[in-house]
This record gives C-alpha cells, structure tokens and sequence, in this order.
C-alpha cells in the first residue's frame, strides 16, 4: 500500500513538473519574441521614427502615418463597436423575452466569435468597399473592426450587468421606476467597470488587427496624413479624413517584415515593440481593472 | 465530559485526544477528547456552526485540501496504534482506510459501475473479474443492486437523489473501510430516501464503525450508540446515546435536546 | 432601438452569407465544383487557370495539425495544472499572464516565425526553406496555447469542489483526482476551448501569410513552403485585382471554403459536447 501511494505521489509530482514546464514554454517563447524585438529595433526607437512617413531608405522609415491612421480607425470602431454593443448587452440582459428571436441572436453571437477575422474582411471588402461605396477608407476599416469586435463587448457587458443581483433592479422597481430608469441609473452604472474592461479588451484586439484590413485594400505605402478633423476655417470640423485612404500599424509591420533587408526588419521590429506594448498596457489596464472591480464590490 | 460508559467492554476504534483545529488564526475546534467505539455508530450533533462537520473532516484530514489549515492534538486509529493527524502519516493512507460520505450525493461523472470501482482503480486494481465482484458486492451492501443491475454503466446522474446518496456510499463500501464518515448524509434527501439511509447504516454497524454527523436529534437517536453534543468548537458531553437523551448529564445539552435552544 | 443594436450580429451574419454565397456563385458559374474539389493546382492569376482548392486546403490543414499538435497538450496541461496543482499565488499570477498573451497581435508571431523560430530551425535542420509550415504552424500552436488553457481552466474550475472532495476522500491523489474525475467533468467545456483553438488555427492569415511564404503547393509536409485559404486571400488584397473579375471572386470562393470548414467543427464539437454534456 504504501509503495504504492508512493508511486502514485511520484506521479503527482511529475506532471506538476510537466505543468511548470508547459507554462514556462509559453511565457518563454513569449520573452524571446520580446527580447529579440526590443533588441533588433531598439536602435530604430527615437522620436523622429513616430514623426517621419515611411520611406524606401529604412533608416529615414518611421511610423507616422501608421500610427496617425491606427488612432483614427480605433475613433471610429469605438464610435460604432460601443454604443452598439452595450445597447445590445443591455437588451439581451434587460429586455429581451426568452423566444426564437432572443435564441437567434444568442447563438449568432456565440458563433461570431469564431469567425475568423479574414472573413469580415471579405465581408467589409463586399459590402462597405463596394456595395455601399465607402472605399478602401478609414470609415470601412473602422466599421469592419467595430463588427469583429462587437461580440466581445456584448458578451462583456452581458456578463457585467449579470453579475448585478436581482435584489438592485427589484428595488428599484419597487420605488416605481421603469426599466429604462432603472437602466440608467442602476444597472449602467454599476455594471461601467466591468463593460470598460470588456471594451479595452476589444480595441486592443482591434489595434493589432491585419487581415481584415489588408483584405479591404488598405495600402501599406502611404506617405501622407489624412485631412485633419479639425479645420481653421467654418465650419471648423471636417469629416473627409473618414473616407482617406490610409495604413496602420500592424500593415505598416507586415510590409516592413517582408522585406529581406535587415535594416527594414529592424523597423519592423520596432513597429512591433510599439505595436505590443500599446496592446499589452491596454489588456493590462483591463486586467487591473477587472481585479479592482472584484475585490471593490461585495454585494 | 465524557460520561460514564457501561462496564461492558468496548473496543476502542479511534481515540481523539485534545484535538485543537484551525482555520488560519480561527480556532474552530477547541481540545476534544472522546473515544469511538468499534463497530458501534457514533452520532455528532450540535447547533450549525458548532464545528462538528470540521470534526468529521479531521478524521480523513480533509482540511489537508486547503491552505492554512493546521491541527493540534492527537486522533489515534487502532488496531496499529495509527495517529491519523500526525506529519509523518500520510493524508493519502489515511484516506485509504476511512470512507466518507458527504452531505449532498456527489456522484462522479461516470456510470454506476465506473462510480463504484473508482476507489479500487485508484488502489491500482486492474482485474476486470475482481472489479466486477466487489462492485457488485458493495452495491448490494449499498442496498442498491436491485434496482440499478440492469444499467450498470448508464450515468450515474441518471438516479434519483436517494439513489445516488446509497451509491456514494456503496463506491465507499467498496473499498472495505475500516471507519466510515457521514456528514449529514440525509439532509438533501426526502423522508423516504432518509428512511432507507438510516436503515442501511444500521445494518452496516455490523462490519463497519460509523461516525455520523446530523443536524437532526431524532435521526441520532434512531441511529447511533454514542452521541456528542458539540457547541461553539468544544465538546460539552459524550455518552450512550439513549442515556445522553434520556437524562444528559450537562445543562447546555439538555437545553438543545429539549429544543429550548438551538 | 436596443433590439435593433442586438440585431447587428444577425445581419453581420446573413451579411457574411450573403456576400460570400453571391460572389462565389458568380465564381462558379465559371468553375465547375467539381474541378475546385478536384484540381490539384491553384492558378487563379495565369492564362492556364486552375482552380483547385486542395492546393490551399493543404497548406490550412498541415499548418493547423503542427499548430494544434503543440497548442492541445501544451493548453490542455497547463489548464490542469493551474487548475489543480498549482498554488493560488501562481494561479492568480499566470493566469492574467496568459491571457495578455493571447492579446499579442497576430502580425507580431508571424515576424517572430519568420525572423526568430525558421534561423532557429534551420540551425538543426540546415535544408529548411526561409518559407515553412513548421515554423509558422509551431509559433501558431504557441500563440493558440493560451486560448485553449484560458477556456479549459475555466471548465475546470467551474466542476464542483464536492466532486474533488470526493476524489480525494477515497484516497486518490491530485493526479488520479484530475485526469479520472475533474477533466471527464469538465469535458464538454474543454471540447469547446479544442474548437476554438481549432477555429483559431485554421483561420489564422497572418502568421502564415508571413512565414510560411505564399506560393500554391499541395502539400502535407510541413518543411515546405505553401499558400493556405487565408493568405490567399491576402496576396490577392495585396495585389491589385479589379472588383468583378475571376480573381476577385476567387477570394470569397476560399472565404466560403473557410467558412464551410470552421462551421464543420463547430458542430463537430457541438454534437460531442452534447453527447458529453455533465449535470452536477
């Protein structure tokens, strides 16, 4: 009996081995890509590579119109993926009766989220691109991010006002509010936390994403800014930029990486480090976030 | 206090002796010595709160499980004179050699017959013959074999509630336990399924001793040989069961049987 | 109007049908199916066009098999390990950890596929191609992992404690406990973490489109070179096809393809998990 309890605990102690081992080949491969970026770029990192258009000369290459083109499509994903998606979680949570229509709709946002992002792509590239005519522009590129996001925001902001227990709504009820009031000044509020971690976690998988843009026809050479929301002459704000073409990071990445000359691999690897560091501080924020919020709240 | 025992002799199965148990710095159990009896069933019973499930879980050191957790004292299985809380025993063994059955029928992802031989798989028994039998045989001490016979390897999940709480305690019969753990095993169950329990633990004192913790007076006094009475982590009387209800010795124990308090 | 908001996700749905059914039947009325399913060259863009979707339903399959082979064990494992084995400080420390992987932009593996892992390969396999499957399928399975350990782990965690402590009350050890009562337990939600790893692998453009080099061959070796569904479709982006052309509606034919396949596995892994669905 006890030899064998023994064997058995030798065991217990091999596969623990085996856990630490498999989850240390992950965070290592993780640390080598880190490293070997930050090296390889690190020399590409300074200012003028965030204030110069990229260039055939890749020493003169910078992150400009990559970076500039990137902030404004994410404007734009927000600007739709938000309101969208919360108003969504909002009814499938507070409103919806449980029929066909409601089962429907579930099931679609489940399976959403497995479709793989080439294919909004192809949707994007039918339908915004020519269908509707919006062209291979910002305005597309952000509408395409803001529908492969959407499930993610539904579902976060689902889980949030879930987790709000039933006695704040029927209290509120009780004091003879209605179930928008109730909405508005109850279940939003203490559910904002849990659908900005749900909303970081989006754009952060918005910013880094490629396929679906290269899909549209987003160029990867683009040497110059798109016109500035902002105008000094009435009536002051502009929205032609929406329909400029433009490149973002992670394109400006891929043409960079596929070059052979190494000088251009290094700007890839500094566009990377900033690519990566701009998604992890942004999952980091969500993470710190989601762990805040569950120590703060004990209902 | 320990009251006086009867003068015939008993054979001592396990001997808790100033056992002290905590919960990080809570103290829950505080300095419990009482004996139980071979082949006897020993009731706990008290007001919730007042440690006797943390008791139960020292005997097969559950609270192994979780960190923090640290005993102090002595409980002393026999015949090999085996302190089950000491450093140098382990958890496993003594696992190995004491049953349980908990509170809600826990019945394991499996068929009938996966749920029953899974102590003995995990004692490396591999003989399909050999499995067979004692499945069969601890399914038939369960009370159980005559109405799952014929679906012995649909899911477990498949029987009603009683059913499963007898097949929890066929798959720790199966194994041969020298001590069997109840933590309030009826008190998910119906009248009738109690029923059935408390009949099968009866019967099952012939081979086995049975330590027993319920919420339920009437149940302890139906059930057992022996009861403690237990309040606030510390043991306030042991005695002969029927003696304990009949005229206890302690103040505080006659207020809770009497329904006074508690 | 909040209906309406919910009813987005329909219509991103019927809009991916709709678009990719549309332009993959004008495809077909210039390409047999039966030639698409049989062909086994893909030359869209020659004068001597073939149409064999084979080509790149190799390059797909052989990168997700390298991929999975390394994402299954690796996730499934450190999912039981956090789960049952590790202490509560490094389980609440690796599991954040993980999950910021999985945020890593695609695009970011792929440069570290091409530029890191092939020189590393081709060190101990010196004939190795600068373009590979092995490379971009190994650094895919690592990107993968976290997915499929993240949505494991939770299965696990969500089996009763009741259950262990049962396991464990019989004298079993956290191994037998894990491997004989809490993964069976948690099977249907570990089958589910399998089919998005799955769906992640299969769809996953720009690892590949990188590092795996984007020249059609019908292959099942993954130390070739070799063009999937998905970068493809990126090469055509890239280039500069004329919307309404055979060309163009190429891409939707593969999209739809892509599609057809994730959607396979998804009931695939719907009837498993149905099959295996646990009540507690």
């Amino acid at each position: 009996m006890r030899a064998l309890i023994a064997k058995h605990k030798r065991r217990d102690v091999l596969f623990a081995l085996l856990g630490l081992l498999a989850l240390m080949i992950g965070i290592l491969t993780f640390a080598a890509l880190f490293v070997d970026m930050a090296l390889r770029g690190f020399g590409r990192l300074d200012l003028d590579f965030f204030t110069s258009f990229p260039s055939r000369h890749a020493g003169q290459a910078g992150i400009l119109s990559a970076w500039v083109g990137s902030t404004l499509v994410m404007a734009v994903t927000a600007a739709f993926a938000v309101p969208l998606g919360v108003a969504a979680g909002v009814y499938l949570e507070e409103y919806a009766r449980k029929n066909w229509v409601t089962d429907l709709i579930e099931i679609n946002i489940t399976n959403l989220a497995g479709v793989p992002s080439i294919v909004y792509g192809l949707l994007a590239l039918g339908l915004f691109v020519y269908q509707f005519g919006l062209g291979q522009s910002i305005l597309s590129a952000g509408l395409t991010l803001a529908l492969l996001i959407l499930p993610v925001v539904i579902v976060a902001t689902r889980e949030a006002i879930r987790s709000i227990p039933q006695i704040i709504r029927e209290g509120s009820y009780a004091l003879g509010a209605t179930r928008w009031q109730t909405v508005r000044y109850h279940i939003l509020p203490y559910s904002s936390a849990g659908i900005l971690t749900g909303i970081i976690i989006g754009m952060a998988r918005a910013i880094g994403e490629t396929a679906p843009i290269i899909t549209i026809g987003a160029l990867t050479f683009i040497a110059f800014l798109p016109p500035a929301p902002l105008q000094a002459e009435p009536p002051y704000l502009s929205f032609e930029w929406l329909l400029s073409p433009f490149t973002v990071m992670p394109i400006q990445m891929f043409n960079w990486t596929s070059r052979p000359e190494a000088a251009f691999q290094a700007n890839a690897a500094a566009a990377g480090f900033v690519l990566v560091a701009m998604t992890l501080a942004m999952n980091a924020l969500a993470i710190w976030l989601r762990y805040r919020l569950r120590r703060n709240i004990k209902w | 206090m320990v009251n006086d025992l009867p003068a015939t002799q008993l054979a001592a199965k396990a001997e808790v002796s100033a056992l002290s148990f905590y919960y990080g710095d809570f103290q829950a159990l505080k300095h419990i010595s009482m004996p139980v009896h071979e082949r006897k069933v020993t009731a706990l019973i008290g007001p919730s709160g007042c440690g006797k499930s943390t008791f139960l879980r020292c005997f097969n050191r559950m609270h192994d499980l979780y960190p923090g957790n640290r005993y102090d004292g002595r409980i002393v299985l026999q015949p090999d004179n085996t302190d089950l809380l000491s450093r140098d025993v382990d958890p496993i063994e003594v696992r190995m050699r004491i049953g349980m059955v908990f509170q809600k029928p826990n019945p394991f992802p499996k068929s009938i017959f996966e749920n029953v031989a899974y102590g003995l798989r995990v004692r490396g028994e591999g003989s399909r013959r050999a499995l067979e039998e004692k499945v069969e045989q601890a399914l038939e001490d369960a009370a159980l074999l005559d109405e799952v016979k014929d679906r012995l390897h649909q899911p477990a999940y498949n029987l009603s509630g009683g059913q499963q709480q007898r097949l929890c305690i066929a798959r720790a019969l199966a194994t041969d336990p020298e001590l069997l753990l109840f933590d309030e095993p009826t008190s998910a169950l119906d009248p009738i399924a109690t029923a059935a329990i408390e009949e099968l633990i009866h019967d099952l004192k012939e081979r086995v001793t049975i330590l027993i913790v319920t919420h339920n007076m009437q149940q302890a006094a139906r059930v057992s040989d022996f009861t403690a009475y237990m309040y606030l982590g510390e043991l306030i009387e042991f005695g002969v069961t029927d003696e304990l209800f009949i005229k206890p010795q302690m103040k505080q124990t006659e207020d809770y049987i009497t329904g006074r308090f508690g | 109007m909040l209906f309406l908001a919910a009813l987005v996700s329909v219509f991103t749905t019927a809009g991916i049908v709709y678009i990719l059914v549309k332009e993959s039947v004008l495809f077909f009325r210039h390409v047999p199916v039966w030639s698409f399913l049989t062909d086994t060259q893909w030359t869209p863009l020659f004068d001597d066009a073939h149409f064999g979707i084979m080509v790149l339903l190799s390059g797909t399959l052989t990168s997700s098999m390298v991929a999975l082979s390394i994402a299954i064990p690796l996730g499934t494992v450190i999912a039981i390990y956090l789960s049952e084995f590790a202490p509560y400080r490094l389980r609440e420390f690796a599991k954040p950890l993980l999950e910021l992987l999985g945020g890593v932009p695609t695009i970011v593996y792929g440069y570290f596929a091409l530029l890191f892992v092939t020189p590393l390969l081709q060190r101990l396999y010196p004939g190795l191609p600068g373009f590979n499957l092995l490379a971009a399928g190994l650094v895919m399975g690592v990107m993968i992992i976290p997915y499929v350990a993240s949505i494991s782990e939770d299965a696990m965690r969500a089996v009763p404690m009741s259950l262990r402590e049962g396991s464990y009350a019989m004298g079993a050890t956290r191994m037998q406990t894990a491997l004989r009562v809490v993964f069976p337990g948690a099977f249907s939600g570990v089958a589910a973490a399998y089919i998005l790893g799955i769906s992640r692998a299969v769809g996953e453009t720009m690892i590949v489109a990188v590092a795996a080099g984007m020249q059609p061959n019908l292959t099942f070796n993954p130390l070739e070179p070799a063009a999937t569904i998905t970068t493809y479709i990126v090469q055509v982006a890239l280039g500069d096809v004329p919307h309404g052309s055979i060309a163009y509606q190429t891409i939707f034919a593969a999209g739809l393809t892509l599609m057809l396949l994730t959607l396979v596995f998804n009931v695939a892994g719907h009837v498993l998990r149905k099959r295996f669905r646990e009540t507690y």
